[in-house]
């Protein structure tokens, strides 16, 4: 007996793509699976993940940080609105015709947007500063 | 249209454990929206990964939930494996299908409880539980713990069944199965239970799959989704089928877990008859390099755990999607239109486990 590994394959794609290939799946039968998003050193890494009898497939975005800004699946997927007001929350993300948008409240979270900085942002922001030299007062 | 009051609903409440918020839109009794909100305790165990290894990361897994936790830890090393491509000797796989299937089984009973609580019937309350405790005995003795089991690692278990153990736990199982019977069958037959379960908190098939809906909830409106399907661990060598029921109500959504903890009985005396002997763990050498979606049942439904690494011993991202926050949206879209009175007990019937949501 050998362990079992699903196939996953992963479609890459532009932001203009997204609502139509996702209009497409779910007119072929799949289902929302869930909204991933991971922070990279410029961009986002954005995935969604659909499934339909056990065949499991990804949606893949890689938005600029600089222009954080994705549009709403909301619109076929009205489900979606946990996964998309927790980019915005978490993430920072601007998440475009959001069907039902808390308006960064979805998250009761004592820091705003914490998973919009990388491991390193994060070190370099909670290293002590040093303290400056008479020079420099 | 009648004058329109919002009611908070959490986040404490006496059937919440855990805090979720409902603002609840009403008219004269009736629910005609809800909206959620959530987050009171985020953790933000999954940055946790970018400062621990990824080895390490198996304990803060398995430690999301309190009920559902080896299925936690079973998923994060199912992914870890997907991604470094570990072979998990055979009796490993098996071993995990036991313990799995008794979380499944303790997790259902803990529900039938609080279901009974939040409904008002004490008594069964306290006997769902009382058989609950059975079954934790059982998973003391063969874990050594009852909460977090501590037994999954990435390319096995930690711990075997041996010697006569296996006979034991078959033995005992027969017992936990018998006094369930007195439990379920006052879920499926009582009047009592019935009046508060049949055709509240409906959702209909269609929009339980196209909310995303998850586990029980999903199967309970006719759709026959169950990721063991997919035949993780050892469950491709077993024979099941996924428990569905099609009213999509509440009484519905009681009795797909009722009949999953006969299932899980079943699971489970399916593998101690199979398992072979053989190790129980792979060395484990070198760093995850790539990204796994690890999809695995958990009582609940279907849990996610999403594996990114980049080669070095620190997950690049580490992302869990929990059945409950999945199932959010069904909820609601089923709390609109039941009556005030009724939406504890439909907030119950997804089983939130606002701890899992709250990674």
């Amino acid at each position: 007996m050998t362990t079992h590994f699903e196939e996953q394959p992963i479609i890459i794609l532009n932001r203009e793509e997204l609502v139509a290939k996702v209009a497409q799946l779910k007119k072929d039968g799949y289902r929302l699976v869930q909204v991933c998003a991971t922070t990279l050193a410029d961009d986002f890494d954005i995935t969604y993940s659909f499934d339909k009898d056990y065949k499991f497939e990804s949606l893949r975005l890689s938005i600029p940080r600089t222009d954080a800004v994705v549009p709403s699946i909301t619109g076929e997927f009205f489900g979606a609105f946990t996964y998309e007001n927790e980019l915005q929350d978490l993430f920072g993300l601007k998440v475009t015709d959001l069907k039902l948008d808390f308006g960064g409240k979805f998250y009761q979270l004592a820091k705003k947007t914490p998973f919009n900085e990388t491991k390193a942002e994060a070190t370099a922001a909670a290293a002590p500063k040093p303290t400056p030299t008479p020079e420099a007062k | 249209m009648g004058k329109q009051t919002i009611v908070p609903f959490g986040p404490q409440h006496p059937v919440l454990p855990e805090p979720i918020h409902l603002d609840l839109v009403l008219e004269d009794e009736k629910v005609v929206q809800a909206i959620p909100s959530i987050g009171f305790i985020h953790r933000g165990l999954e940055r946790l990964a970018e400062k621990k290894e990824f080895t390490e990361m198996v304990y803060v897994g398995e430690r999301i939930c309190g009920i559902c936790s080896f299925i936690h830890s079973h998923a994060f090393c199912h992914g870890v494996e997907g991604v470094m491509k570990i072979e998990v000797p055979e009796r490993a796989q098996y071993l995990r299908v036991v313990w799995g299937e008794m979380s499944r089984i303790h997790s259902h009973l803990l529900w039938l409880g609080l279901m009974a609580d939040a409904f008002g019937f004490e008594n069964l309350f306290m006997h769902s539980w009382r058989v609950r405790e059975r079954l934790l005995d059982l998973v003391e003795a063969t874990t050594g713990g009852r909460v977090i089991f501590g037994s999954c690692k990435i390319g096995g278990v930690r711990r075997d069944i041996v010697g006569g153990a296996m006979a034991d736990v078959t033995k005992e199982l027969r017992e936990i199965e018998k006094m369930s019977t007195e439990i379920t069958s006052v879920f499926e037959k009582d009047n009592s239970v019935k009046k508060r379960t049949v055709g509240v908190g409906v959702i209909n098939k269609e929009d339980a799959y196209l909310l995303g809906a998850v586990g029980p909830v999903l199967r309970a409106s006719g759709v026959s989704s169950d990721m063991r399907m997919l035949g993780y661990g050892a469950y491709g060598q077993l024979q099941f089928q996924p428990m569905v029921e099609t009213a999509g109500d509440c009484y519905a959504r009681t009795q797909v877990r009722c009949k999953e903890i006969y299932q899980s009985f079943g699971l489970i005396r399916q593998a101690i008859e199979r398992i072979p002997e053989g190790p129980i763990e792979t060395k484990v050498t070198g760093t995850p390099n790539g990204e796994f979606f690890a999809r695995l049942e958990q009582p609940r439904g279907e849990v996610l755990h999403y594996i990114k690494g980049n080669g070095t011993k620190f997950l690049e991202r580490y992302r869990v999607r929990t059945p409950t926050f999945a199932n959010v949206p069904p909820l609601v879209h089923m709390l609109a239109g039941c009556q005030l009175a009724d939406v504890p007990v439909v907030v119950l019937t997804i089983d939130p486990c606002i701890s899992c949501t709250e990674r």
